[in-house]
C-alpha cells in the first residue's frame, strides 16, 4: 500500500466508524402518530379503562364492611400454620403487592413467582396458569397451600367463630357463623388436602357438615376478593402523554415523555408486536401464551395453563360450583373455556403496569430485570416445551433501551386510597 | 319524501359505526357457503366489536333460494391466519332462535388483526363450511 492509499483507507474507516456512532448514538425524532396509531394509544391508556366489572359470583364484592373484613384478613398473620404468614407476607403494598423474590417464601417456598394482585379484578383467571377463575376462590387456594399459609379451613372458619371480633364482623355482613364446638363432628384440623390424617378427618365428616364449613370457608375468600377489587393501577406518565397527543397538545406532550420513550412506545406498538399479547388499558390480554421463557435452574419445564384448565375446571369454588352467589350460574369464560396444544407451556400475560417495584420477572423469576426479557424477547428461542409463539426480533441494542425506557413510563403510585395500602388499625 | 328518507338515514346513523366496527370495509355482510348449499350471516351482540369481552354472535342460516333454515347444526373454529394461533374461547352453538338464527355464545378475541372464523353448517343431510374473515 502506498502513504496516499494508506491514509484515504484510513479516512475510509474514521468515516465509517462515525457513521456508526452516529447511527447508534445521535438524536432520534419520533415520527408523527398517524390516526390508527392514534387509536391504538386510547385503548392503551388508562382512561379507556371500563369501570370495574361486576362479580356476580360474589355477592359481598362492593361492599365496603366485606371490604374492611377482608383487609383484615389479608394481613392477619394468624391465619397460617405458623402465626408468622400473611398474604401481605408474599403481596407486600409497598412493592406493589409483591415480594421481591424469584419465589414467594411462606412456610416454604412457593412453586413460582409472586405476581401483584393489582387490578386482578379484571382478569377472568387467575394465577400464572389461571387455575381459578374469580378473586375469592382464588384467595382459598394460598390458605391451605403446605408452602405459603400451611393450614386448613376447618382451623380457619374455627379461628373465626371463636374470634369475638371476627366473629360478629362476619355475621354482620353474611349470616350466623355454624356452631363448630362439637369435636366429634367437627376435628380440629380437617380439608380436602394433601396430608392424609387432615384429609382423612375431613372425609369422615357428613356432606352437610362439609358444606357448613365450606360456606364459610367461601365467605372469607369473598370478603378478601371484596378488599382486593381496591386495589387499582393510578395514572402513570404515559397516561398523560397519550391524554395530551389526543387533545393535540404537542407541546405538552414533548414535555411528559422524551424522545427516547416515545420511539419505545412505537416499538411496542409497531415492530416488537408485543401490544399483541399485552394490550388494553391494563397491557394484558389475560390470555395464556407461550413466550419461550427457560426453565427455572433444577425445575422440570413448566407446563403452565394446560394444567391450569384442568385444576379449575375441578375446582369446587369455581363460578359453576355451589358456593356461587349468582343463581343463573352466567359463567361465559369458564363455560366456553379451550384446551389443546397450544397451551402446553403457556402463562397468562401480565399486567406491564407494575414493573418498578415487581422485579424479578416472569413466571417463576427468572429474569432479574426488564432488560433480560427485553433480551429473551430479542432473540427469540425455541420453546422447552409447546411453541414459543413470540418470534425474535432482531432489535439494537439502542431499541432495547428505547423499549425499556418506555415501560418505565408506565410507573405510577396505586390508585388506592392510603389506608387500604398498609395493615389496617 | 326525500326529507323522510334523509331522516330515516339519519336515525340510523348511530347504529352505523357498531354494525360495521371491526369488520373489513370490503368484507361482504352476507357469505356464500364453499359448495353454495348455503348463505349466511352474522350480528355481533357486542357493539362495537371489541378485543378481550367475551360475547354472542346470531348467526343466521338460509339456503341459496334464500329460505331460513332452522335445524342446523353449526360449529366454530377459528384462529388468525398471520399468527398461527386459535381462538382463545371455544364457541358453541346453544340456541336455534328461530328464523334461521343461532346463538352462537363464547366468541372472544384476544388481539387486535385479522381473523378467520371457519364456520361448519349442516342441515338437511348437506354439510358445507364458509371461512368468515374479519379485522380487529
Ligand atoms: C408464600 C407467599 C404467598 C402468600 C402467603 C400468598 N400468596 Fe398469593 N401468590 C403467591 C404466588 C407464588 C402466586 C403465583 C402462583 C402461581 O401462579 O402458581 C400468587 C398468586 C396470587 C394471586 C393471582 C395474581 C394473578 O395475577 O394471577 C392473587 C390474587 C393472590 N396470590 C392473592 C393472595 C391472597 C389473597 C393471599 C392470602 C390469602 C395470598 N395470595 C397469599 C404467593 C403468595
Ligand atoms: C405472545 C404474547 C406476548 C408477546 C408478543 C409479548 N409478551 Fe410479554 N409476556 C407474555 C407472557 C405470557 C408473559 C409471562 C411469561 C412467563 O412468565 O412465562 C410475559 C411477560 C412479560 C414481562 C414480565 C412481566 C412480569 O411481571 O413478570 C414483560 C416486562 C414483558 N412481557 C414485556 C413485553 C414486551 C416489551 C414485549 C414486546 C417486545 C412483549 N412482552 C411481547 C406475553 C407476550
Ligand atoms: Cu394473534
Amino acid at each position: 500500500m502506498t502513504p496516499r492509499r494508506r491514509k484515504m483507507f484510513g479516512l475510509l474507516i474514521v468515516a465509517f466508524v462515525a457513521l456508526w456512532v452516529w447511527w447508534s448514538y445521535g438524536p432520534r425524532t419520533p415520527a408523527t402518530w398517524t390516526s390508527a396509531d392514534l387509536s391504538v394509544l386510547r385503548s392503551l391508556s388508562l382512561d379507556s379503562l371500563p369501570a370495574l366489572p361486576a362479580d356476580p359470583s360474589n355477592a359481598v364484592a362492593d361492599d365496603p364492611r366485606a371490604a374492611k373484613f377482608g383487609h383484615r384478613l389479608f394481613f392477619d398473620t394468624r391465619l397460617s400454620a405458623n402465626g408468622a404468614v400473611s398474604c401481605a407476607t408474599c403481596h407486600q403494598p409497598e412493592r406493589q403487592f409483591s415480594d421481591g423474590l424469584p419465589k414467594g417464601r411462606g412456610i416454604g417456598l412457593s412453586g413460582r413467582n409472586t405476581p401483584s394482585i393489582v387490578s386482578t379484578a379484571y382478569s377472568p383467571w387467575l394465577y400464572w396458569d389461571g387455575r381459578r377463575d374469580s378473586q375469592w376462590a382464588q384467595a382459598l387456594a394460598p390458605l391451605e397451600d403446605p408452602v405459603e399459609h400451611g393450614g386448613n379451613r376447618m382451623q380457619y372458619v374455627r379461628f373465626i367463630a371463636n374470634d369475638p371480633d371476627y366473629r360478629s364482623e362476619y355475621e354482620s355482613i353474611f349470616s350466623p357463623i355454624p356452631d363448630f364446638s362439637d369435636a366429634a363432628r367437627f376435628p380440629d384440623a380437617a380439608a380436602p388436602i394433601d396430608d392424609s390424617q387432615i384429609n382423612a378427618a375431613w372425609q369422615s365428616m357428613s356432606a352437610s357438615d362439609r358444606r357448613l364449613v365450606n360456606s364459610v370457608y367461601a365467605n372469607m375468600g369473598k370478603a378478601i376478593a371484596a378488599y382486593e377489587r381496591l386495589i387499582l393501577p393510578g395514572h402513570s406518565h404515559f397516561d398523560d402523554y397519550v391524554g395530551a397527543v389526543l387533545r393535540g397538545d404537542d407541546e405538552l406532550s414533548r414535555t411528559i415523555l422524551m424522545d427516547e420513550e416515545i420511539l419505545g412506545l412505537q416499538l411496542f406498538i409497531d415492530e416488537a408486536r408485543c401490544i399483541e399479547c399485552h394490550n388494553g388499558p391494563l397491557f394484558t390480554n389475560n390470555e395464556f401464551h407461550n413466550t419461550g421463557i427457560l426453565s427455572f435452574p433444577g425445575d422440570l419445564p413448566d407446563r403452565g395453563r394446560i394444567d391450569g384448565v384442568r385444576k379449575v375446571l375441578a375446582d369446587p369454588f369455581n363460578c359453576l360450583g355451589d358456593f356461587s352467589d349468582d343463581r343463573n350460574r352466567n359463567c361465559p369464560e369458564l363455560s366456553y373455556v379451550r384446551t389443546g396444544i397450544e397451551l402446553v407451556g403457556a402463562t397468562r400475560t401480565p399486567s406491564l403496569r407494575v414493573l418498578a417495584d415487581t422485579a424479578p420477572y416472569a413466571r417463576k423469576g427468572q429474569q432479574a430485570t426488564l432488560a433480560d426479557v427485553l433480551d429473551l424477547y430479542n432473540r427469540g428461542p425455541l420453546a422447552m416445551i409447546g411453541h414459543n409463539e413470540a418470534e425474535e426480533l432482531n432489535l439494537s441494542r439502542r431499541e432495547l433501551n428505547q423499549l425499556e425506557a418506555f415501560l418505565n413510563t408506565l410507573d405510577a403510585p396505586l390508585a388506592t386510597a392510603e389506608e387500604w395500602l398498609k395493615a389496617p388499625k | 319524501m326525500r326529507e323522510i328518507a334523509l331522516l330515516f338515514v339519519a336515525l340510523l346513523l348511530p347504529f352505523a359505526p357498531g354494525e360495521v366496527a371491526g369488520q373489513d370495509g370490503e368484507d361482504p355482510k352476507v357469505w356464500d357457503t364453499g359448495k353454495g348449499y348455503f348463505r349466511v350471516s352474522y350480528e355481533s351482540r357486542l357493539h362495537p366489536l371489541a378485543i378481550n369481552r367475551i360475547h354472542a354472535w346470531v348467526f343466521h342460516v338460509e339456503t341459496a333460494n334464500g329460505d331460513t333454515v332452522n335445524d342446523a347444526t353449526i360449529s366454530v373454529t377459528g384462529g388468525m391466519p398471520n399468527h398461527n394461533h386459535g381462538l382463545p374461547t371455544s364457541p358453541r352453538m346453544t340456541q336455534s332462535l328461530g328464523e334461521g338464527n343461532y346463538l352462537l355464545e363464547g366468541m372472544r378475541f384476544h388481539m387486535a388483526g385479522l381473523w378467520e372464523i371457519t364456520v361448519i353448517i349442516e342441515a338437511g343431510g348437506q354439510q358445507d363450511t364458509v371461512v368468515i374473515s374479519l379485522t380487529l
